[in-house]
């Protein structure tokens, strides 16, 4: 990925000079700083930081679930006031996420739903879907009869669904086993490759963040603010093998890992 | 089914006794009876129709208030519990009519509605508002705000977000305030017709009282207690076999 070609994609996601306090005057206590990130279509950018750094708190600002107290966030220019579709968030915590009472295939159809797609081609729709994420033994499950890796599936099926230009994942893999996690990541990277989505995705795992990201965005706390941003320079296709054995790989990992000790410290 | 004969022992054997010590130790007065006289007084009234008649009455009216109750006490719940602003506007109107006896409107109900079945319905609706709504209200108060959010970024609207989300999140808590209520309507209904209606089991358990018949009125009373027990075991088994999807979920690691 060349820097031309960077600088000529659009910008999906924008944090001009963002700031967030909470509490009144006086004792409000500030939890991000003069933020400002571009993140550009089809990108992945990955964010790092220890935690109380405002991570999630970055991610609920660009989904329009808060608003910021100082600063514009925005979509493809336009300043976000609200949550909208084109904006899917992938919750952490997926069982507090999915419809207990909707099958696998009733929840996935939520989101068909609210973009007022008619009855009779949710099928045809939702089909592939399972298929992508390998939920298609699981169709008639209810959301407590899957493992948590399929129940996470199933949020990035329903997110999918909405057919958004950007996800937004909150540490997604975070409750996942090691394998399922790298799973997960490599299907992650072909959906973004498939659909042409943009990727915001916060992770308390270097490796991770490196193995995914075209960019790492390193959060310091207290209060939360841009440390450094770094360019990942790892060719794709990647791999869960080679890639992270790769020198560039490692002296990635090294130095953000160095960093991320002296932003805890 | 196996928990039902132990329940049953003791009623059977409270009757059994009764019954034997109301044919050895005393005698039928205007005021004791028997168990077999109760029974048999029963019968004739289902022989000659009134119980039927009686039932049907009292059942409507609880049934319709119950269900004017539920709809309005589930609507109200969900909008006072969510939106912190009209839960703080309407809060202390609600706890200032929460208390007024639903008896005690019987004389109003029958001011404007004078004597029959609206003025029941009406007096059971009331009775059966509130715990509907206390319930309803503090149960979408404890919804995770995760759930919420997840609308919000479906960009879901108002009434879709109470009917896919909010509705379906409360029904177990619901269900056990419309439990509550099905027994208040109940309650209500005979004493309505006890103090003001002439109609229904109430208006029965009355005549009795004036025709001196006890064994009618403890029959009746027996039967009003039955009519209960089925009322909770059927909304038992409505919850049981169409709402057992709706439970809270279990967390799968």
């Amino acid at each position: 990925m060349t820097p031309v070609a960077d600088s000529s994609r659009r910008s999906a996601l924008s944090a001009q000079d963002v700031s967030l306090c909470y509490g009144r005057r006086g004792s409000s206590r500030t939890i991000l700083q003069n933020v400002s990130l571009e993140v550009r279509s089809e990108e992945i950018v990955c964010v790092i930081g220890p935690s109380g750094c405002g991570k999630t708190t970055l991610l609920r600002l660009l989904a329009g679930l808060i608003a910021p107290s100082a600063g514009e966030v925005a979509f493809r220019g336009a300043p976000i006031t609200r949550p909208r579709r084109e904006l899917a968030v992938v919750f952490q915590d997926y069982t507090k996420a999915l419809l207990p009472w909707r099958t696998v295939t009733d929840n996935i159809a939520l989101a068909l739903e609210s973009r007022r797609v008619p009855r009779h081609e949710h099928q045809t729709l939702i089909d592939p879907l399972l298929r992508q994420v390998g939920l298609d033994r699981h169709a008639d499950f209810f959301p407590a009869q899957l493992s948590g890796g399929l129940q996470q599936r199933l949020q990035i099926a329903r997110c999918l669904a909405q057919q958004p230009s950007v996800l937004l994942m909150d540490e997604p893999f975070g409750a996942l086993d090691a394998m399922t996690r790298e799973v997960l990541q490599d299907e992650i990277m072909r959906l973004s490759v498939a659909s042409r989505t943009t990727i915001f995705f916060i992770t308390h795992d270097v490796e991770e963040a490196i193995y995914l990201g075209d960019r790492v965005v390193a959060l310091a706390p207290n209060p939360g603010r841009i440390a450094e941003i770094m360019d990942i320079d790892l060719p794709r296709p990647r791999n869960q093998l080679t890639t992270r054995e790769t020198p560039s790989f490692l002296r990635c990992r090294h130095h953000l890992r160095e960093l991320l000790y002296t932003l805890a410290a | 089914m196996t928990r039902l004969p132990r329940g049953l022992a003791l009623p059977i054997a409270a009757l059994i006794a009764w019954e034997t010590s109301g044919r050895t130790l005393f005698q039928p007065t205007d005021t004791l009876t028997r168990p077999s006289a109760m029974a048999a007084a029963l019968v004739q009234a289902g022989m000659d129709g009134s119980l039927v008649q009686a039932t049907a009455e009292t059942l409507a009216g609880a049934a319709i208030g119950f269900l004017i109750a539920s709809v309005l006490g589930t609507a109200a719940g969900i909008v006072l519990g969510s939106s912190r602003i009209l839960g703080g506007v309407a809060g202390p109107t609600v706890e200032l009519l929460r208390p007024i006896p639903a008896v005690a409107l019987i004389p109003l109900g029958l001011l404007i509605f004078g004597f029959g079945v609206r003025m029941e319905v009406m007096t059971v609706a009331f009775a059966c508002l509130w715990p509907v709504m206390t319930v309803a209200s503090a149960a979408v108060k404890g919804i995770d705000p995760r759930l919420i959010e997840v609308s919000r970024t479906l960009e879901i609207g108002r009434l879709e977000q109470a009917l896919k989300f909010i509705l379906p999140s409360i029904f177990p808590r619901l269900f056990v305030g419309l439990r509550l209520a099905a027994g208040v309507a109940l309650v209500v209904a005979v004493t309505v017709e006890i103090a003001a209606n002439p109609q229904g089991l109430g208006y029965r358990l009355i005549l009795a009282q004036q025709n001196l018949r006890p064994d009618l009125a403890f029959g009746l009373l027996t039967w009003i207690g039955c009519l209960g027990w089925v009322l909770n075991r059927g909304l038992v088994g409505v919850e049981r076999r169409y709402f057992w999807r709706f439970a809270p979920a279990k967390r799968n690691a």
